[in-house]
């Protein structure tokens, strides 16, 4: 497949604004600042693009809410928080290809009507901050940032956020939050961001990779785009290969690729023999099923998700325990300790689990686990609580005669 | 207004309604730990969870509004496991003495697991082991009984504008306290005890003094005196079995003397007292051109508030001790002297509804009798419970009153426990000081009632005084920010720290509706228009403290024992 989003990588000097816009860099947001900003967002949905950041969101309709909210200013933000083991899709954008995705929000902000853009970066992402950084000045020098863009009247600007550095900032609602200033805790929704967002007003958050389709789309046409890959989430995406496999890394191919392919034809085979899989990192349940076809809907269908992308492949030597606790203990420790039912959720099940890996579980803990975990997917605030538990849970449904092995004599 | 079905049944709500509230329409009650009425929901318990058909998840009904056409459950099966759950997973994290604990009957996670019906925490594992916060004379803070719902930060930040307590630490670690951990006693914490009254647990506590009393009132050398402010009465029956509204004057008057009091009066009397000094006070400060407006100070919640946030008035506020200061230095010096006791045998209890006044009653300078004026603070809870311990069978006790010598008091000494209550009863002497004549119309209806801020203007001959009432500290920084900028329009100013005025206080029977509030005043209202005396200036034993011991209002015996200064205590 003709690479997309990655295609400049590879370029000597691929963050110079020279070099972008030596390969039609550029070209997109020329091409939008003729359209109407409807126009632009019929073709985002036409293209049927959903967001790479964990929620599977349609961008298309996301940006035709925000740009009908009442209220003014409105706000686009870039979620480059990337924040989630396993996930280090968004920096091979952000550290080679900073235009790519600077096009994209000053599009995005001309669909949604602002001009006001921010990308809030993980606060450990120096080096991309920098790159950044000199990107928004090029462009600025350029004149496809500032007043008048091109001489279209369209004005934009966009703006640097530093993450305050918890994983659970990358939720949409907590990183606004914390672009307030507040405490980075998840809100409730509704009122969703594309209501009442940054600072109260309409806001569109986008992730990176999600953000870095766009310039493709306007170029191609969405009907081009809605023709790769999976019809119903079609596109390319970053696959982030890890855990057991012989070379874990960052992969862009088609949504709906199986599984096999990515660890066999790209990922250099598993190391050891194939166990299960974690398709869309710790946030997702496990599946044993290598044929099983990566894109969003059969990876729900076979009872996990897709997420972000984080593919992370477990082999036989591994205890299906150790996978419970390395994820437990992850969300227990990012949990924000707002809601009841994550915080405390999480701290029993981390110290179930411990126990169970201590070789001193109580039988009837497994079904409580399993119960804890429809409860923390009920009631939970935000998606950290909702699916703290889903790594656990399926490792206790589909290997629970290991963990019946460590029950307490 | 959209219509609705919950749990088949149809009702129809203005648009923005909560689920939780339209449910209450079709009496039903959802159950929830961290909403309450007159605070923001903030959906921290998560036990308010409905199925909602069409939606992958439950929804938290405190802030989920309802829509047109929307069915929603409220006991499903997932419904009843999702609360059950959260409240196992709460009571393992809790320390949960409960046979122990002041809260065990009002406590609202008890209550819900035994509603919810959990036989069992099937859940086991470390319980937190926090140190308690004690730095304060008047609240403790227990954290491993927090729950962490928020509401006494919300009411802290929202309601009193104090925001001295506040979530730190992330994660699992997160936990309520002071600025640096520093303790209650050490910042700007008004002692209002507002916090205690959302706190659904017994996870904060006014630091009790019940021990101390009984040992004084066990010891056959001490002369144990007590005096109860105006709001005991209007509130002390909730905890002993009567039905709120019930006025019990007579009987908490009988049950002290039964505890083992040497002598029963009454802070009425000195409320009384503050308000011919008060009212004196002001017209001092009218007639003589100085500072005004002039603002009450027997609210020590609000006093300290001031110390802390705006010190640059402290020559507006009157130099009058509360009603309970007051009191102390009489019992030691007055009271000691027509009894013909030794001052230094003499131990100073007092009842109050408030627990800014065990900070109060241990300032430095409220020892002006020679001695600690008062000795020992007791909350309306803690009395209520000295009553039970000693099996006093409350509801049925005849009426008595207090010893006449300072227990007789007038309607305008009663109504000081409800918001405007100080003002009403500092008009109508002020006037008569004033004019020479009564006030006709004595009922100065529109300060009473629970609106936040209260205006009016009262016609004193030429003069038209304009005076102001604020309760709940909030609505105070409003009328104050006026003052402070120089914009403000009154005369005279009247604050109270607790929302409903005393009544409201952090040390009476545990609710925060400000409904029951105004009930509790009402029976304040209904006591003034049935006493014999409703002006402070009529009340015998009024004129006979002046006539045999003080002389006269803002004379030198006053200035020295009742009057008193306050501190810039700045910022933390
Ligand atoms: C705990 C948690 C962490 C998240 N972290 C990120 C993140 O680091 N980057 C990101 O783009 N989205 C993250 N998300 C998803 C965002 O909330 C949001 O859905 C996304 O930014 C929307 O962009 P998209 O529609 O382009 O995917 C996270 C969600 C949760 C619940
Ligand atoms: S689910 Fe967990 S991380 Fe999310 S808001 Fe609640 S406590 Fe915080
Ligand atoms: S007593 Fe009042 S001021 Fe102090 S923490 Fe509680 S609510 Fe805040
Ligand atoms: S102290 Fe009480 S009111 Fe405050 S958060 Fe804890 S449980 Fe809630
Ligand atoms: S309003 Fe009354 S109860 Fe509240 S702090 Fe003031 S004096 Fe105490």
């Amino acid at each position: 497949m003709e690479k997309i989003l990655t295609k400049n990588i590879d370029k000597p000097n691929s963050q110079d604004i020279e070099v972008y816009l030596a390969d039609g860099g550029y070209k997109a947001l020329e091409k939008v600042l003729t359209l109407k900003p409807e126009e632009v967002i019929d073709e985002v949905k036409k293209s049927r693009l959903v967001g790479r950041g964990g929620a599977a969101f349609p961008v298309g309709l996301k940006w035709s809410f925000t740009s009908k909210e009442d209220g003014e200013p409105k706000f686009i933000v870039c979620n480059a928080d990337e924040g989630e083991p396993g996930t280090f899709k968004d920096r091979v954008i952000l550290r080679n290809d900073p235009h790519l995705l600077l096009e994209a929000i000053i599009i995005g902000g001309y669909a949604i009507g602002t001009s006001h853009g921010y990308i809030y970066v993980r606060g450990e992402y120096y080096p991309e901050i920098e790159v950044l950084e000199k990107a928004i000045k090029q462009a600025k020098e350029k004149g496809y940032l500032g007043n008048n863009i091109l001489r279209s009247g369209f004005s934009f600007n966009i703006q640097l956020y530093k993450g305050a550095g918890s994983y659970v900032c990358g939720e949409e609602t907590a990183l606004l939050e914390s672009m307030e200033g507040n405490r980075g805790s998840p809100d409730c929704r509704p009122p969703f961001p594309a209501q009442s967002g940054f600072l109260g007003k309409p806001t569109a958050v986008n992730n990176v990779e999600t953000l870095a389709n766009i310039p493709a789309i306007i170029i191609n046409g969405g009907n081009w785009y809605s023709k790769i890959g999976s019809p119903g989430s079609p596109g390319p995406k970053l696959f982030c290969l890890s855990g057991q496999v012989n070379k874990p890394g960052v992969y862009e191919l088609p949504t709906g690729i199986p599984l096999r392919e990515l660890i066999e034809n790209y990922g250099g085979g598993v190391r050891g023999e194939f166990k299960a899989v974690l398709p869309g990192g710790v946030s997702s349940s496990l599946l044993t099923d290598l044929d099983v076809k990566l894109d969003y809907k059969s990876i729900a269908k076979a009872g996990s998700m897709l997420g972000s992308g984080a593919v992370i492949v477990i082999n036989s030597d591994t205890s299906m325990i150790d996978v419970a606790k390395n994820t437990i203990d992850f969300f227990a420790h990012e949990s924000c300790g707002k809601c009841s039912v994550c915080r405390e959720g999480t701290r029993r099940a981390r110290e179930i689990i411990t126990r169970f890996a201590n070789g001193g579980g109580r039988a009837e803990e497994l079904d409580l686990l399993l119960e804890l975990g429809e409860v923390m997917y009920d009631t939970a605030c935000c998606g950290l609580g909702q699916v703290a538990m889903s790594a656990t849970t399926s490792a206790i449904k589909l290997f629970r005669d290991e963990f019946e092995q460590k029950v307490r004599e | 207004m959209f219509t609705l079905t919950i749990n088949g049944e149809k009702v129809t709500v203005p648009e923005g309604t909560s689920i939780m509230n339209a449910a209450k329409q079709l009496r039903i009650d959802i159950p929830h730990l961290c909403y309450l009425e007159g605070l923001e929901p903030e959906y921290h318990c998560r036990i308010c969870g409905v199925e909602i058909e069409g939606e992958p998840r439950l929804a938290p009904s405190c802030v989920r509004a309802v829509s047109e056409g929307m069915k929603v459950h409220t006991n499903t099966a997932r419904v009843r496991r999702a609360r059950k759950m959260i409240v196992e997973l709460l009571l393992v994290n809790h320390s949960a003495d409960c046979p122990t604990c002041e809260r065990n009957q009002t406590c609202e996670l008890l209550k819900l697991a035994f509603e919810l019906g959990v036989k069992k925490v099937r859940f086991e594992g470390e319980k937190p082991s926090y140190e308690l916060d004690e730095t304060s004379p008047a609240i403790i803070r227990d954290p491993n009984k927090c729950i962490l719902c928020g509401r006494c930060v919300r009411v802290c930040h929202d309601v009193q504008t104090v925001s001295v307590i506040g979530f730190i630490n992330r994660g699992l670690d997160i936990k309520v306290s002071t600025f640096m951990e520093k303790g209650l006693g050490n910042v700007e914490c008004t002692n209002c005890g507002q916090c205690i009254q959302v706190c659904p647990v017994g996870a904060i506590k006014e630091k009790s003094a019940v021990d101390e009393v009984w040992a004084a009132l066990a010891n056959p050398k001490k002369h144990v005196v007590v005096q109860e402010a105006p709001a005991i009465r209007a509130a002390l029956g909730e905890e002993l079995g009567l039905p709120p509204g019930t006025l019990v004057a007579g009987k908490m008057h009988t049950a002290l003397r039964r505890l083992g009091f040497d002598a029963v009066f009454d802070t009425n009397f000195s409320a009384d007292l503050t308000i011919m000094e008060e009212a004196n006070e002001l017209v001092k400060r009218i007639t003589e051109g100085s500072v005004l407006p002039q603002i009450t100070s027997c609210c020590p919640g609000w006093i300290k508030f001031m110390e802390h946030f705006y010190p640059d008035l402290i020559p507006n506020v009157s130099t009058c001790k509360s009603p309970q200061q007051m009191f102390g230095s009489l019992a030691k010096t007055y009271y000691a002297q027509k009894a013909g006791i030794y001052p230094a045998k003499i131990v100073s209890v007092s009842v109050m509804p408030c627990t800014a006044k065990k900070f109060e009653a241990q300032r430095p300078e409220m020892t002006d009798s020679g001695f600690r004026d008062v000795d020992y603070v007791l909350t309306t809870r803690e009395l209520a419970r000295m009553i039970k311990e000693a099996g006093i069978d409350f509801a049925g006790l005849p009426d008595e009153s207090a010893s006449q010598l300072m227990g007789l008091y007038s309607g305008a000494g009663t109504i000081f426990g409800a918001t405007g209550g100080v003002m009403e009863a500092a008009l109508r002497t002020a006037y008569k000081l004033v004019t020479g004549k009564e006030l006709e119309r004595i009922d100065i209806e529109p300060v009473r009632g629970l609106d936040g801020i209260k205006t009016a203007t009262v016609n004193v001959d030429s003069l038209e005084v304009k005076v102001a009432v604020a309760h709940g500290l909030g609505n105070a920084r409003k009328i104050l920010d006026e003052v402070r900028a120089g914009k403000s329009p009154y005369h005279f100013i009247e604050i109270m720290a607790c929302p409903g005025g005393c009544v409201g206080g952090g040390g009476q029977p545990i609710s925060f509706d400000l409904a029951l509030r105004g009930i509790r005043g009402q029976v304040l209202y209904n006591e003034d228009r049935v006493l014999p005396y409703r002006r402070s200036h009529d009340n015998p034993s009024i004129k006979k403290v002046y006539q045999d011991y003080l002389k006269e209002p803002l004379g030198e015996k006053s200035h020295h024992l009742l009057h008193t200064k306050y501190t810039n205590r700045g910022r933390v």
